[in-house]
Formats: C-alpha cells, structure tokens, sequence
C-alpha cells in the first residue's frame, strides 16, 4: 500500500522528519507512538501529501505502487478521493459549521462517485449506520454544532470511508474525547479496518491505545522512527531506550489511563533546530556513549521484523 | 427565530422613527422660521405670513410632525414648493436612476472586491497578495469623486469612448448604459478596495481551521473548497462590510450624480437645497438615511440565515 | 511583523511632511494665494511656477499649500469636537451602565444611519451652506464612533484590580473615570483619532467639492476640484494635484493609525468594522 524509503521533511534548515522509512502492506494496523513534536502528524501529512507550504519533502514515496514524492496536486487529489483518507484530533474544529454533517459526508460521494442525491444520502446512511451513529436518518441532518464530541468524531470516520479509502490515518483520533468515549471509537475504528480489510495508520501519545489497536508499531522521535516491530514484541522487549523510558513512564496499562501524557522521560523534547545531529535522543538519554551525540545511530535489524536504531545494539559501532 | 425577526423589526421601525424625528427638528425646528429658510430673510413679514398660511407652517409643531410622518406613511411627502410638483412625483422621476447606479456599482463592488480579496488570500505571502494590499490600500484613500474626474479625462476627454456626463433616459437603453460606466466604476473600484481586504483577512482565518483541512483530506479541489467551505464561513465579516457599503454607496451616488450630471436623487438634492425646497431635501434625506437602515437591518437578518449555530442561539 | 513598521514610518511621514507644509505655509507661500493676476493664467509649469499657474493666474503650489491648512484644521477641529463628546458620552455610559449606557448606546446606532454628507446636506438646507456646517456634520458622525470605542476600552478598564481598589477605597465614579479610567483608554482613542483624521479629510474634500464646505475664497483641495472639472478640457493637470495631496493626506493618517493599533495593541480590533 504505502512504501516510504527516508524521507526528509525540511522547514529551512530543520528537519522535522529525517530518514524516515515505512511499510505498510494492506489492511495492516500500524501505530505510530511518540512524544509531541516528534513528527508523528508530519509523517501522516506526508502520506497524505498534505504538507505545510513551507515543507519540502525528499526521499522516495510510493503509493498503490505509484511513485508519489514529486508529484502534482492534482494527482494527490485523485490519491485522497479515492485511495487514502485522513481523521484528526478535534473533531469539532475539523467539521464545517455550517454545513449538515450528511451533505459533508454526501459530498465526496457525489464528488468522487458520482452518485445523484438519492444515492448518496443512501450511502451516507449507511456509513452512518456501519460507524456506529444512533438515529442515523435524523443524523444526517443536524449540524456540528448539535452532535457530541464522539458523534463528530464517528461522522468523520464517516467520511473519511465514504469513498472506501485502502487506507485510513488516524491522527490522535481520542485525544479530544473522554477516556470511554476515546475508547469506543479505537475499538470502532479496528473493526472497521479488520471488516473492510482497509490499513490503518494510528498516531496516538498513548502506548495502551495503540496496543489495542496496531498489530505493528514505529516510535518516534525527533522526526526519525527509533524502534519498531510487533507492537506486542515491542511493548513486551523494548530496546530502544527512548521505548524504555517511554514504557517506565506509562501508568499500569490495566487502569485504563487511556489519556495520560508520556513525559516522565528526563527532559523535554528540544526544538527542531536544536536536536542533535547525531543521536536525536542523545541529551535526555540515559545510556550515553561519547560519540552518540555526534555519530548517527543506524537502524539495525534486531529480530524478524524488529529493528532499532541506537549505538548500543548490535555491540559494536 | 421568530422572536429574533419580531425584535428586530421593531428595532428597525424605532429607528426609522427617531430618523424622521431627528430630520424633522434638524431641518423644521432648528433654524427657527422654515418660512424664512425657504423665503429667504429679505423676504417681507407678508410674504412670509403667508406662506406660513399655505404650508400650514402655522400650527403647533406637534401636529406639523404628525401630518408629514402620517403622509410620508402613505407615500406623500407633500408638495415641492421650487417645482410646484408633488415631492414623490418628483423622487419617483428619478429614483430609477439612482437605484441602478447603486445596485450596479453594488454589484461591481462584490464582484471585484470578494474577487480580489479571494486572489490575495490564496496567493498570501507571493507577490499576487502584496500587490492586491498595495493597491487597495491605495485605493481606500482615493475619493471617489477625483476618481471619477479622471475616469473622465481618460476615457472621456482623451479616449472619447464613453460620455463625460449626462443620461439620455431610459428609452434608450444602450446609451443610459453606457452613461452609466464610469460613474459605477468611479463608485466600485474605492469600495471594492474596502471589500478585498475584509474579504482577504477573513478568508485567512477561516483558511487556518481544521475544518479546510479535512476538505483537502477528502480530496475535494480548490474550487469547491473555496466556495463551500472558506467562502461560507468567512462570509459574517464580509457581509458586515458589505451592508456599510450599501449605505456609502447609496450616499455616494449623491457625490457621483453631481460629477456627471446625472438626474438622479443625488442632484435633486442639490437643487433643492440651491431652490431653498426644504420640504424635497428633508423627504430625500430621510429616504436616504431609511435606505441605510433598511440594509443595516437586512444584514442582522443575514447572519442569521448564514450561520446555524446562530440561529439556534437567537430562537 | 516588518511591514507594520513600515506602515507606521510611512504614515508618520506623509503626515509630519503634510503638517510641516501647512505650518510653513501659515508664514510662507511662494505667492499670494489671493493675488489674481488673470494676464497669467494657465501658465505651464515653470522653474518659478512649480505646477503652473490656474484660471485666475495664482500660483498652482501656493495653492495646494495654503489648502492643507484648511484640511488638517477641519479635520483637527471636528474629530476633536465628536472625539471629545463621543468619547465623554462613552466613558459615562461605561461608568454608570444601566440604562444611562443604553440610551448612549442607541444613540450611537442612530448616528450611524447619517452618514456625513446628508447630515451636512441637512444643515446647508436648514442654515445655507457653510464650512462650519461641514465641521459640524463630519464631527457629529465622529460622536457614535468615540463613544462605541471609549465604552468598549473603558469597560474592560472598570475590571482591573486598580480601579476596583479604587472603587473599594470609595472614590467616585467621575473619580476614578478622570484619574484611572481616560489615561488608560488613551491608546485606541488616539488610534482612532487618527483613522478617523483620515476619513474626515476625504469627507471634507467631498463636501467642499460639492460646495457644501469650504466657500471661495478659501482655498480648499475639494473646491479646488470642482473649479478644475468645469475647466477639464483647457487645463486637464488642474484636476491631477488636488487629488494627489488628498490621497497623500488620507494615505498618511491612515497608514499611522494603522500603524499605531499594530504597536499599541494587535489585539484591538477597529471599533467600525
Ligand atoms: N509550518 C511549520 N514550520 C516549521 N516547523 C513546523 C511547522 N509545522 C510543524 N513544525 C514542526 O514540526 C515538528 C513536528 O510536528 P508534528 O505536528 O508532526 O508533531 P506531532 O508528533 O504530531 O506532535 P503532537 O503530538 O503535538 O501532535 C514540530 O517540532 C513542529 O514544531
Ligand atoms: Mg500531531
């Protein structure tokens, strides 16, 4: 489905992704963990290709085969009509106020599809119906406004499946909600993927989320992937020790603290012009060597499918 | 809703009352003797007895008001003593001309203003964006009338494309429209400069919400984003705006008329107040000033039908 | 960031270029303006006679000189007029509230529905018309504006801790508006002072054009004008100055004002728009 080989989003001189690369294989659940700031709504951006004006991109990005990093708008469109869709954290805010939620959701379908009225709200019925709205026909009519922050965040997974996407990324979708509320909606939008053998990329802060929802998982930091892996592999063995840190900083998975911020890690996350040129994680890091602040740590493969890039694997330099 | 439309009617007929009462004092109460402000003060005590007798400027002040708000309901804004005519026939004669001049430089306004402000903010920061303020904030401080003066040397005196002034009437359609031109492009171009940038500062802000992105998200082009979701929300300010236009335009065409000597309202006030008819200036002035109202109240209303979330706020 | 500063320092320059020309020309013009010398009208321009000479042989520049005294007094005069009622009237409606700031309130909506010209078209028809006519139309438009600004500052003054020490420590309302209050709305009032500076200027050429404001022999931008319009076709470059300086004038104080809301306060918002 997705195959990104390093790409580098640069802001002028600083880099908010550097190298990153990603497979994504369709209908896999893959989440992406990682501190704010550390790139992760840039990496779904780039996939989308829905960068900020100011970012240059470079690197390699296929989708669907096709060969994506230099292409035109319009054809990011044709990608986004039909192919990849994209949800975000606040679902008040990403919903047009003053339109029906039913003619936001009929919208691509008549765009893309070309389905006349009937036909459309028909659909939107259904996508109503499948992402678990209650009253979908009354739904369809009301405005942002009128509807819960779980309903607005249903409508626009709604939209997002409107025109079956292969793959939907999922930006924080919980963040803005309440823990039960956030809860269903991760549950919903697995089964969603699972039904509709679509992939889905989950950007989440929150470690017990994303082991609900990823079969696969890359953490982030300081725009570069640092660990990834099996998302139970990874959780159960971490050996990056940024993932380390991550993990000791996580409250008892079983509670259910599903909105507590990972940030007990020394530190705070530096800006974008200051992060280290070798080992982004050097500075905060609790293992360091002499060298890692300056040498940049390779991505090393430590297990079938399991990779991580830190000085200290693989024993030698 | 409703009680939202009933409140703001009965605001809006308050205000047309204060209107007619300010007018009435202003121009009946304050400069003492309306006889001598028509007569003139070399006139003879006669003379103005007189008049005073014709015109019924005798009775109680009260009962004068009373007379003219009650006529004016009806349509009657009583006699012109210059032309000897009745004032409606008189602002009936030229009110045509008037609203087309405004209802097209209205139209030119929106159009080249919303335009503009569109081209800016979606070129914001590249040269299109700089080039459009800089012009517009030229065009802010050009008054309309220099404008209009130069519009004519150009296109007038110098081009000989257009005529310099003056309306052949109606029944020549083709030429009434040709007249019509530069006094609308005279009226436009300033005001639109006004609306480009409302328009562009609040496209930009709507241009920054999430809502855009999820649009972009699902693939939609500029076009359609553009109209169904920057345009629509970025409209209240725009709106707002526009409703001040239509009261600077309305009185606009006042200062224009006068340029190119179009017989419309605009120099019928002029004649009157040179004719000393005090009667025809004080039945424009409050028209004018009720068009004003009507479209401050006509953009309340407006918002409400633009934004859901409002109307379930005023219901 | 950069070219609000550059709106201010362009402003602060038309304007400080604009007030020194009137200044100078209190004292000093190159010529009489009231000196006719009809056998040298219509003189092209000259190294004596910078823009030439008009129908009546005076002196183009002398002109233009001494007419920006007659703007920049017009429009000092009538925003300091309705800026000071407008302004009183708004610091009384924020102080007391109640009914005193909605009787001031509506009031401001009415003012709005007269717009300068036919206020002033109002008194020229009631008392013939007069500059002082014009300075008292564009300065009572000036009242309903001050007002919503001054009330809109002042009530968020009345909220701070100082002025409700003040309030708890018993001074009076005229107290503490006189002493607290009017120093702290300062700010935006000359902000819109100065925008408004800019729309009187464009409303007393307008008026003056229209033989609504300044009578002959007053040299005025706007008169200027419509003499030149009747002789378009002889002397075409007549009509070209008077507007410039227009433009130059409204341009500067608007380019001020603008330039002082972005240094005093981003945040204000134009009390018109
Ligand atoms: N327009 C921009 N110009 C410069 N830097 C930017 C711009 N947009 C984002 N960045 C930087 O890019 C980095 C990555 O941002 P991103 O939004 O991807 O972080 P994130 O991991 O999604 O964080 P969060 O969890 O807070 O959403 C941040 O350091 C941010 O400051
Ligand atoms: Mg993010």
């Amino acid at each position: 489905m997705i195959e990104a080989k390093e790409i580098t989003v640069r802001f002028g001189a600083a880099a908010a992704l550097r190298d990153v690369s990603l497979d994504l294989a369709p209908g896999r659940r893959l989440g992406v963990v990682g501190e704010s700031g550390c790139g992760k709504s840039m990496l779904g951006l780039a996939l989308m290709g829905m960068l900020p004006d100011a970012a240059r991109l470079s690197g390699s990005l296929s989708v669907d085969g096709k060969e994506m990093a230099m292409a035109s708008d319009r054809d990011w469109r044709a990608l986004r009509a039909r192919r990849v869709a994209m949800i975000f954290q606040e679902p008040l805010a990403a919903l047009n106020p003053l339109r029906r939620v039913g003619e936001t959701v009929m919208e691509p379908l008549r765009r893309h599809l070309g389905l006349d009225r009937d036909a459309a709200r028909a659909r939107a019925l259904d996508l109503f119906e499948e992402t678990g709205i209650q009253d979908p026909a009354a739904k369809l009519r009301q405005y942002p406004h009128e509807l819960s922050g779980g309903q607005r965040q249903r409508v626009l997974i709604a939209l997002a499946l409107a025109c079956d996407p292969g793959l939907l990324i999922a930006d924080e979708p919980t963040t803005a909600l309440d823990a039960h509320v956030g809860l269903r909606i991760t549950d919903l939008l697995v089964r969603l993927a699972r039904d509709r053998g679509m992939a889905l990329m989950f950007i989440s802060h929150d470690l017990a989320a994303v082991a609900r929802t990823a079969e696969d998982l890359v953490v982030m930091y300081g725009g570069e992937i640092v660990e990834r892996g099996a998302t139970a592999e990874v959780l159960a063995d971490p050996q990056h020790p940024y993932t380390q840190g991550l993990l000791a900083a996580r409250p008892p998975l079983a509670a259910g603290h599903l909105r507590e911020r990972l940030a007990v890690i020394p530190g705070t996350v530096p800006g974008l012009m200051h992060l280290p040129e070798g080992c982004r994680f050097s500075g905060r890091c609790a293992v360091e060597m002499a060298h890692c602040a300056t040498v940049r740590p390779l991505e090393r493969a430590t297990g079938p499918f399991r990779s991580a890039a830190c000085h200290l694997i693989g024993g030698e330099r | 809703m409703q009680i939202f439309l009933i409140r703001r009617s009965l605001g809006f007929l308050a205000t047309l009352f204060a209107i007619s009462v300010i007018v009435f004092l202003v121009m009946n109460v304050l400069p003492g003797d309306p006889a001598v402000t028509i007569l003139g003060i070399d006139s003879t005590e006669d003379a103005r007895a007189a008049l005073r007798a014709e015109l019924g400027l005798d009775r109680p002040i009260w009962l004068r008001y009373g007379d003219w708000v009650w006529g004016a309901v009806r349509g009657d804004f009583g006699t012109s003593y210059f032309f000897r005519v009745p004032v409606s026939e008189l602002i009936a004669e030229r009110l045509p001309l008037t609203l087309s001049l405004a209802g097209l430089a209205m139209l030119a306004t929106v159009l080249l203003g919303v335009t503009l402000g569109i081209v800016a903010a979606a070129n914001h920061g590249r040269t299109g964006d700089w080039l459009i303020m800089v012009l517009s904030q030229l065009g802010i401080a050009v008054p309309a009338f220099w404008l209009s003066i130069l519009l004519v040397l150009l296109f007038a005196v110098k081009l000989r494309w257009l005529p310099p002034g003056g309306f052949p009437g109606w029944d020549e359609p083709v030429l009434a429209l040709r007249s019509l031109v530069l006094p609308t492009v005279a009226l436009a171009l300033v005001q639109s400069a006004v609306l480009a940038r409302v328009t562009r500062s609040s496209a930009l802000e709507v241009m920054r919400l999430d809502f855009v992105r999820t649009a972009r998200a699902t693939g939609l082009p500029p076009g359609r984003i553009w109209g169904r979701h920057i345009l629509p929300n970025a409209l209240v300010p725009i709106v707002t705006i526009v409703g001040m236009q239509v009261a600077a335009v309305v009185t606009g065409t006042i200062v224009i008329e006068n340029v190119f000597y179009l017989p419309g309202l605009g120099r019928l006030v002029f004649q009157s107040i040179a004719n000393r008819d005090l009667f025809t200036v004080q039945a424009l002035v409050v028209m004018f000033a009720g068009i004003v109202v009507t479209a401050n109240f006509l953009v309340d209303i407006a918002y409400a039908l633009i934004d859901p979330r409002l109307k379930g706020r005023l219901a | 960031m950069r070219r609000r500063q550059v709106n201010l320092w362009l402003g602060a320059a038309l304007v400080g270029l604009m007030t020194a020309v009137a200044l100078v020309s209190l004292f000093w013009t190159p010529y009489d303006v009231t000196q006719l010398t009809i056998s040298r009208k219509f003189e092209p321009p000259s190294p004596t006679n910078w823009l030439g000479t008009d129908q009546l042989g005076r002196d183009v520049v002398s002109l233009l000189m001494a007419a920006s005294v007659n703007s920049l007094t017009v429009a000092f005069v009538a925003v300091g007029i309705g800026g000071s009622i407008g302004t009183a009237l708004g610091l009384a409606a924020s102080a007391w509230g109640g009914w005193v700031e909605t009787l001031v309130m509506r009031l401001a909506d009415l003012g709005f529905a007269f717009p300068a010209l036919l206020f002033a078209i109002m008194l020229a028809a009631a008392f013939g018309p007069s500059l002082g006519n014009a300075i008292l139309a564009i300065a009572f438009i000036n009242i309903p504006i001050f007002a919503r600004v001054a009330r809109g500052a002042a009530n968020q003054v009345w909220t701070r801790d100082f002025v409700l020490a003040g309030q708890v420590a018993g001074l009076g309302r005229l107290r503490l508006t006189v002493d607290h209050i009017l120093p702290n709305i300062a700010a935006p009032i000359i902000v819109q002072a100065t925008i408004e500076f800019a729309v009187a200027i464009l409303a007393e050429a307008a008026l003056s054009y229209l033989g609504l404001g300044a009578q002959p022999p007053l040299p005025s931008w706007g008169r200027m004008l419509a003499e030149a319009q009747t002789l378009m076709y002889l002397a075409p470059e007549l009509a070209i100055y008077p507007g410039l300086c227009i433009i130059a004038a409204v341009l500067g104080f608007g380019l001020l004002g603008d330039g002082l809301r972005d240094v005093t306060d981003p945040r204000l918002t134009r009390a018109r728009a």
